[in-house]
């Protein structure tokens, strides 16, 4: 037997622990719909955005079949199928990524991982989810009303957003916004719990630098969220002026029809501007988070510690601040002052040093790692690909000369599909299998997962990697009809195809993902309290599923980071962040 | 949007500041210990942090429509037009809604009740001055035929107001809270909580105001352009 040497701490002081006032649920209706239990609020908000991230994916198998059979399907006009990509589009990025990264995990997994009992704020919480719910309702009641759903596409550039031959010009753009503002006005109630709760809450014993990267990624996303959302809001709601009362915010003089407009004067760059400064730190609201669960998936499945955690917290940071001066790259062909555009190209480059030590990391956590091909690490393994491979397109469009010539191609689709898109949806999946079994008590069931994983990492490269020779080759994005342009060879024509049919099969698999789900949660086998054997604390709640207030009569004491993994000398391969330095191990043979 | 960049490089600051002393430099995989020998920092109650975060994202966006304002004004079809009156006498009513609540706050740190009761009815009256003058300064602009959609700057005096007094009438659900909790002789530790987030949110909406006061009047564009040409009069600019 021997004690595992450490030395003194001279860490930050941890947070009080002083215990918080919980409201109590009385009946079903305060338990499992008002709840103001952060658990039960992160399934409400998980399911809600994978509803209508199921939307979503219907809309981009209508829109795949007009690139793919081009007037085959007659249903799919040109009015339609700018509908479907606007809806897609702010579907996928603001409804499905941000509410389930934020409201989704963050909800679950902020309480249990810093030793807190629930959020700090229950009651604006709960609120939080219900705005949210509204706020889909309302984009969704847009499909329904006369003109349907805003065809603006997903940024919703003025004047074409409003002006009369745009789809949906009539009310679908303006629930568009009322739904952006309700969303921003949710998510703002949600944020500063989740960033408060990290501040104030955690328990005694969990410093900042003791935390999980999965909190640091969420944490930082919020702040970053919280300070970013306005400029869409303040976007959304100059745009309703101009839509609503006439104001010219952002409408310049216009002749429509042969009939001079009222508006006059308006800059609809400033609409662009704004856009972007929320724009493009949402890329990262996304990303960040996806960031620190990978990190936990990998260094738990490959049962390592993270390697440079100290570099992967500082590097969370610097992005989430270089995401702020990097807007402009998506304007490089708005008539920007070109030393404008040098500095932001500039910016943007720098901003892949940070990317690129946390790529490093997680490959340096896995070497000499003892890696499980478990469902979770087989996600988190095609997220670093799929990210690297996305990031270095974005090297491409990042630079003003090469940007130039790719603008409003394919290329950009399928950069931002892959970085944006298939990345973090890959972590999604990769964390739903991770904590399943911590949120119901019990396994997804390995088979379909590994068929699920295969299909959908294999599936996502045969869209998207086709689509980037696609665009290099000229094709426009945001075309409906691209088959007859002379330079399109039949070659693209047949990808077109390849690519909708592999939408299609990638489609269906998450059929089976969703059953899996539904299956698992009454048939699945006993996960018990900590299947993947991990150190950080939700995996040390007293009941499993973790009861209400989570953590029995008494919150746990931390005694170390999250990431003991394999220490040598130790009885088992992991130890839990609340087992305490003074324990004795066997002793090594 | 150089006001949104200053405004989040003063924020980035204070949170590097604050980053810098929670010890991000330690090696935490050689730091496990009796987490109970790790001395407890004073702290203050999440109600005031989660203020200071509220405020924060009502600053960003307050500093946006700062930005879209400079941004449209160096449009061509820009005509400044002189403000209604009636906001000084506004401004003052904001101010002695403030000063009130600032009264309220040195009540309270004594057991003072009645003074904080006072001082907060004071508080809440001046708020409501300040809310029916607003309205009477957008009447003003309407009888002088400016609407909202008559010219740029008047729709961003429309916006900006609008803006800033239903962040007003949001804290004057906090007032009345703060005042229900005097009235029904809540535990003094809960008023006291109150009372101060309470006169922390107005002073913040006090400098929201005098802030778009500057910019909206335009003394805030002089002052600037009078800075520029200081500093490109000395060679420095």
């Amino acid at each position: 037997m021997v004690d595992i040497p450490h030395e003194a701490s001279e860490s930050a002081p941890p947070a009080e622990i002083e215990e918080m006032e919980l409201p109590h649920a009385h009946g079903w209706w305060s338990t499992y719909v008002f709840s103001q239990d952060a658990k039960v609020i992160a399934v409400q908000y998980a399911a809600t955005a994978l509803a209508i991230g199921a939307v979503a994916l219907v809309l981009s198998w209508l829109i795949r079949m007009q690139l793919g059979f081009p007037g085959v399907f007659t249903f799919i006009d040109a009015e339609r199928y700018y509908q479907f990509i606007t809806m897609h589009g702010m579907i996928m990025v603001v409804y499905l990524l941000t509410a389930l990264f934020l409201g989704g995990f963050g909800n679950y997994l902020i309480p249990l991982m810093v030793g807190a009992r629930d959020m700090v704020f229950p009651y604006a919480n709960m609120l939080s989810y219900w705005i949210y719910l509204l706020a889909v309702i309302v984009l969704v009641a847009s499909f329904f009303v006369p003109g349907g759903p805003t065809g603006a596409g997903w940024t919703l550039y003025p004047p074409q957003a409003i002006l009369s031959n745009t789809p949906g010009q009539q009310g679908g753009i303006v629930l568009m916004l009322v739904s952006l503002i309700l969303f921003i006005a949710g998510f703002t109630m949600g944020g500063l719990n989740y960033t408060v709760t990290v501040l104030q809450a955690r328990t005694r014993g969990m410093t900042l630098m003791r935390m999980p990267l999965t909190v640091w990624g969420i944490f930082v996303a919020t702040i970053m969220a919280l300070l970013a959302f306005p400029a869409l809001f303040v976007a959304a709601v100059m745009m309703l002026f101009d839509k609503l009362l006439g104001t010219s915010f952002f409408m310049p003089t216009l002749v429509e029809f042969g009939e001079q407009m009222s508006y006059g004067g308006g800059s609809p760059i400033l609409f662009q501007h704004l856009f972007w400064f929320f724009g493009h730190p949402e890329v990262y609201i996304v990303a960040l988070p996806a960031f620190g669960i990978v990190s936990d998936l990998i260094s738990t499945h490959a049962r390592r510690n993270i390697f440079g955690y100290r570099m992967m917290v500082w590097a969370i940071v610097i992005i989430g601040a270089l995401s702020f001066i990097v807007w402009a790259h998506h304007m490089y062909v708005s008539g920007m002052n070109p030393y404008f555009g040098f500095f932001f190209a500039t910016t943007t480059l720098i901003i892949a040093v940070p990317t690129a030590i946390k790529v490093y990391n997680w490959v340096l956590t896995l070497w000499r790692g003892d890696i499980h091909f478990t469902p979770p690490m087989l996600f988190a393994l095609a997220f670093i690909v799929t990210f690297v491979n996305g990031g270095l397109s974005g090297l491409f469009l990042g630079n003003v000369v090469v940007d130039v010539p790719l603008s409003d191609t394919m290329f950009v689709v399928a950069h931002f599909h892959m970085v944006m898109g298939v990345a973090p949806i890959l972590v999604i999946f990769g964390a739903i299998y991770h904590w399943y079994p911590k949120v119901t008590g019990r396994m997804l069931d390995d088979t379909m997962a590994k068929f699920h994983f295969w299909v959908t990492f294999l599936g996502a490269y045969l869209i998207f990697f086709p689509m980037h020779y696609i665009g290099l080759m000229g094709a426009p994005r945001r075309y409906f009809e691209s088959s007859d342009i002379m330079f399109m060879p039949e070659s693209a024509i047949g990808l077109n195809a390849f690519i909708s049919i592999m939408a299609f099969i990638v489609g269906f698999a998450q059929i089976v993902f969703v059953f899996n789900l539904l299956w698992s949660w009454k048939h699945g086998k006993d996960a018990g309290s900590n299947p993947w054997r991990a150190t950080s604390l939700e995996w040390q709640t007293p009941q499993t599923p973790p009861g209400h207030g989570n953590w029995g009569k008494e919150l746990p004491v931390v005694y170390r980071w999250a990431y003991d993994y394999s220490v040598p000398g130790a009885a088992e391969d992991f130890i839990p962040q609340n087992q305490p330095a003074t324990v004795t191990h066997e002793a090594p043979a | 949007m150089s006001a949104i960049l200053v405004f989040l490089a003063v924020l980035a600051l204070a949170a590097g500041w604050w980053l810098a002393r929670q010890g991000l430099m330690v090696k935490p995989w050689l730091h496990a210990d009796a987490a109970g020998a790790i001395a407890h920092a004073p702290r203050q109650p999440a109600a005031q942090i989660g203020l200071g975060v509220f405020l924060a994202v009502v600053g960003s966006l307050f500093a946006l429509l700062i930005s879209a304002y400079v941004l449209r004004a160096e449009m061509g079809d820009w005509q400044a037009v002189a403000l209604p009156a009636i906001v000084w006498p506004n401004t003052l009513c904001l101010l002695i809604a403030s000063l009130a609540l600032e009264w309220a706050r040195v009540g309270i740190t004594q057991d003072d009740l009645a003074r904080a009761r006072t001082s907060v009815l004071v508080a809440s009256a001046a708020a409501l001055a300040f809310l029916a003058g607003q309205l009477f300064a957008w009447r003003l602009l309407a009888a002088g035929g400016y609407f909202v959609n008559s010219n740029p700057a008047v729709s961003f005096f429309y916006l900006m107001t609008a803006a800033h007094g239903l962040h007003v009438i949001g804290g004057m659900f906090a007032l009345a809270r703060t005042f229900e909790r005097i009235w029904n002789g809540d535990k003094t530790q809960r008023i006291r909580l109150s009372v101060e987030l309470a006169a922390t949110y107005w002073l913040f909406m006090l400098f929201v105001w005098v802030i778009l006061l500057l910019v909206l009047s335009g003394w805030a564009g002089e002052f600037l352009s009078i800075c520029g040409q200081i500093l490109s009069g000395s060679g420095i600019g």
